[in-house]
């Protein structure tokens, strides 16, 4: 069943081509793909090349929220999960995202933008294994 | 001039998360609920991202240097391994369990929910733990 109440096309079509324009801009000028985990670890490694740009970027991202409250009120958020949880999940995509050399935006983004079998094929993974975490947590344990 | 186009570039990631809602963890859960009352959004908010860094990709994938001189720099492995599969799988299974990746958990720091400091935290323990485990190797 969707979930017609808070199915939001408008502003996803809108973030999404934001988003899209946003890793557009960092290929085409600077060279780089704009995967959030990738740029992270990089920033962890003194010796990667680009740092300088990599740290600019993650800045910039941290200041959307700051811009956004300028001109908005914050969007609705609303977290689901408890500490042990968060931590869990947070150990979770850091591990993995590094060792799958990608996330939603690396390989979901720009990955799948460029065809790349690997960012397809790690795509399917984590949208497989989100849908089935989600199924087993809320239909099955009922958390 | 890189460093002001990256910074565009990260501010109008992070604007775009806000405005596709992909920084609320209880609509990203929505998304992955898909036996429950499902929310479609993100799958509009990754069709619209595609379309618009489609041409650009392309483009992109045939110049050795970009617009400001540097050098083209996409990943070139084709390998399908476990390590992608594997870490892939873990990555999906932590977006399952908080409905937070990378990019969004970064948005909601200054946002002033403590969750998203715990997450954060976390997940840069566990990049930290996969850098320690790789330098073992």
């Amino acid at each position: 069943m969707v979930d017609t109440i808070h199915f939001t096309p408008w502003s996803a079509l809108a973030g999404g081509a934001l988003i899209g324009l946003a890793a557009s801009l960092l290929v085409v000028a600077n060279g780089r793909v704009a995967g959030i985990s990738g740029l992270l670890g990089s920033l962890m490694s003194p010796t990667d090349s680009g740092r300088g740009e990599k740290a600019l970027f993650i800045l910039g991202l941290l200041a959307a929220p700051l811009l956004w409250a300028l001109f908005q009120a914050w969007p609705a958020i609303e977290f689901k999960t408890g500490a042990v949880g968060l931590v869990v999940a947070g150990l979770c995509v850091g591990i993995g995202t590094r060792y799958g050399s990608g996330c939603t935006s690396g390989h979901g983004v720009c990955g799948l933008s460029r065809l790349s079998p690997r960012s397809i094929v790690a795509t399917l993974c984590f949208m497989f294994a989100g849908f089935v975490t989600v199924f087993v947590l809320r239909h099955l344990l009922g958390l | 001039m890189k460093k002001l186009t990256a910074f565009v570039a990260g501010l109008l990631f992070g604007i775009g998360l806000l405005l596709a809602g992909m920084a609320n963890p209880a609509k990203v859960l929505g998304f992955l609920d898909i036996a429950g009352a499902w929310d479609p959004s993100l799958a509009l908010v990754m069709v619209a991202a595609i379309a618009v860094a489609w041409m650009p990709f392309h483009w992109a994938m045939k110049h050795p240097t970009s617009l400001l001189g540097a050098p083209m720099q996409l990943p070139v492995s084709r390998e399908l391994d476990r390590r992608l599969i594997g870490g892939s799988l873990l990555f999906g299974v932590g977006w399952g369990i908080a409905g937070i990746c990378p990019g969004p958990a970064l948005v909601l720091l200054p946002t002033g929910h403590w969750q998203a400091w715990v997450f954060v935290i976390a997940m840069l323990a566990g990049m930290l733990i996969f850098k320690a485990l790789q330098a073992r190797r």
